[in-house]
């Protein structure tokens, strides 16, 4: 009885300290904001806007923006904000998978690296090495160059481009938690191998891995846009904000709009995830930032 | 990431080597002989995982050279002679290796040329491009980092504004300075590579983000370099503060900061390659760009050795230069 008290008090203190940070940091209150809106416009787009983003009307092309076309219209006719607001499905959908993959591929690698050591770990960790000597974006596009461009090409090539990031931590932290007095305690209670990993060294060595993706996911949502900017990603007339930004750039003389509010929506969800990512770093090593 | 790389490259090679009886100047040089031989084992792995990555690829090989280059029984010839694809894997593996390290990348059936010719004589425009952005990005990360660290608002509204430019896609923010500077103020040229002034928007875009990065990196360091016992020291001497921050504490903020050269120059590489399709500019960028879309292997291959080259050389030489400038670092057994 007493437990369940204590408990309660303490989800209730937790929902206050919750408050209170969001009331002391407007700029973390504007980025969960932003980024609820944003999860809308991926799962529910139709909430946010009426108009078709991909139904051309070339007697209303590359209107400013206004009241009716609050971002105006593109060289089609199409609406722009209504194009946005579904781009963030198509965005968003990319630099998340891309990240799980990297996660997901990283995490067991490093496990594997960590926990078997020897000439595995060192097979491993030189592969690591060798991949890293590429740039993150150029081995994306050695691999597009195999596949040829797509959506889950790209999603695959960004994914396996930022697997060494997430190997890395992992390891190092299976490394330190192998070799920690607990673990050495549990060991000596008989307990067999797979209940060790699985319940005592898994949990903690990976427990850093979804704030490295929260961060990873502001990279992986530039890196994506920047490959479709370059039609590598979605083809036309999907609305994919860097697919956006690369026709936008060809009617920058007669329309800023179209290749502007694309960017402003990829920086101001990049912006928002660091934010959150940062927070969540540091409340994770347990200071609070300045 | 590449942090720890470089602490990995420390601690590998030697370890096995060293004696007490070794003199210190035996330590150091073979250190940075360990250092130079990672390297070299970084390289080859890098050129034998592309060999593997054509033959592992799905699709036979005479396709994936060819690209979307219509298949003649004469091209198929000539491919299955110049890559010796009729002889024992190995032979193929060994003859591969051996012409990268010649420089001979192969021919591109595409663009009907020879690879390496290509790519050199497409290298200088982007090594401009590049070396501009990085003087960009090295300048705003040392005013940005040495005005404002240790002081409570400039440092909140910079760090406010790295956080904009590091979240900024550079080729948005080069469509953007496009409009505002080439289309609208009619200041600069909107595209090529024909004078001085076409390079600025380029290198701005490109080195910003960067610039935003490091500075981050500088301020920190510095930061923590202002506290330090040698900082009163230089203070009591009379020396003012921006004395004490640009000839003291910048030197030990750098450190830091130089670990990152090899990632930098690796994300402007890539980073050139969309900045060169934003402003319309010749370069690697194009053509690897081009060489994806068409599918033309060889190219992309050979672009992709050639940076791995680079981030090896450069990283390598970082490392090295760590030995030399921190004693501390030295031999440590």
């Amino acid at each position: 009885m007493s437990v369940s008290s204590t408990d309660t008090s303490l989800s209730n203190f937790r929902a206050r300290q919750v408050v209170y940070t969001a009331l002391r940091r407007p700029g973390l209150l504007a980025a969960v904001v932003f980024l609820f809106i944003i999860a809308t416009g991926t799962i529910w787009p139709q909430l946010l806007t009426s108009y078709n983003p991909i139904a051309a009307d070339p007697l209303q092309a590359q209107l400013p923006p206004s009241v009716v076309h609050w971002f105006g219209t593109d060289q089609l006719g199409r609406d722009v904000f209504s194009r946005v607001v579904h781009g963030a499905r198509y965005s968003i959908l990319i630099g998340v998978s891309a990240v799980l993959i990297a996660a997901v591929v990283g995490s067991i690698l490093g496990l594997l690296a960590g926990l078997a050591r020897g000439i595995i770990d060192e097979a491993i960790t030189r592969f690591l090495d060798v991949v890293s000597a590429f740039p993150d974006l150029l081995l994306a596009l050695v691999l597009i160059s195999f596949t040829g461009p797509g959506t889950f090409n790209l999603i695959f090539a960004l994914g396996v481009a930022s697997i060494p990031r997430f190997a890395r931590v992992v390891r190092a932290q299976t490394f330190v938690i192998a070799e920690s007095g607990y673990v050495e305690q549990a060991r000596t209670f008989g307990l067999t191998p797979t209940v060790l990993v699985l319940r005592h060294i898994l949990p903690h060595a990976m427990a850093q891995v979804p704030i490295l993706a929260t961060i990873g996911l502001g990279t992986a949502i530039i890196g994506a846009a920047g490959l479709s900017f370059l039609g590598m990603g979605p083809q036309p007339p999907i609305p994919e904000w860097g697919a956006m930004l690369a026709e936008g750039r060809n009617y920058l003389r007669v329309a800023w709009w179209i290749g502007v509010w694309p960017g402003v929506a990829i920086t101001l969800t990049v912006i928002s995830v660091s934010v959150l990512g940062r927070q969540w770093q540091a409340a994770f090593e347990g200071r609070r930032q300045e | 990431m590449d942090v720890e790389n470089v602490t990995a490259l420390h601690q590998a090679p030697v370890a096995g080597l060293q004696g007490r009886f070794w003199s210190i100047r035996a330590t150091l040089l073979s250190q940075i002989l360990g250092r130079i031989g990672s390297g070299i084992i970084v390289l080859w792995a890098a050129i034998t995982l592309s060999f593997i990555s054509l033959h592992v690829a799905p699709g036979d090989i005479v396709s994936l050279l060819i690209g979307e280059q219509i298949r003649t029984p004469a091209i198929e010839a000539a491919i299955r002679a110049e890559w010796g694809l009729d002889e024992p894997l190995i032979a193929q593996y060994l003859s591969y290796l051996w012409r990268v390290l010649h420089g001979d990348f192969g021919r591109s059936y595409i663009l009907q040329t020879d690879v390496a010719t290509l790519v050199l004589s497409q290298i200088w425009p982007t090594l401009k491009l590049t070396g501009a952005a990085l003087v960009v990005a090295v300048v705003f990360a040392v005013v940005s980092a040495v005005a404002t660290a240790g002081l409570r608002w400039p440092r909140r509204i910079a760090g406010g504004m790295e956080l904009v430019l590091v979240s900024t896609p550079s080729f948005w923010l080069g469509i953007v300075l496009l409009f505002v500077f080439s289309f609208t103020l009619k200041l600069f040229p909107v595209a090529g590579d024909r004078s001085f002034s076409a390079l600025v928007l380029p290198a701005l875009s490109l080195g910003l983000s960067l610039g935003a990065v490091i500075g981050q990196v500088l301020r920190e360091g510095l930061e923590r370099a202002l506290e330090e016992p040698f900082a009163l020291t230089v203070r009591s001497w009379g020396a003012n503060a921006l004395t004490l921050r640009l000839r003291h504490g910048l030197r030990h903020a750098a450190l830091p900061a130089v670990t990152l050269t090899g990632w930098l120059i690796g994300n402007l590489l890539s980073g050139a390659v969309i900045t060169e399709q934003v402003f319309g500019r010749p370069g690697l960028g194009k053509i690897t760009v081009d060489a994806v879309l068409g599918k033309d292997l060889p190219v992309v291959l050979a672009v992709a050795i050639l940076s791995a080259f680079i981030y090896v050389v450069l990283s390598t030489l970082v490392d090295t230069l760590y030995l030399l400038l921190d004693p501390r670092l030295r031999a440590r057994t």
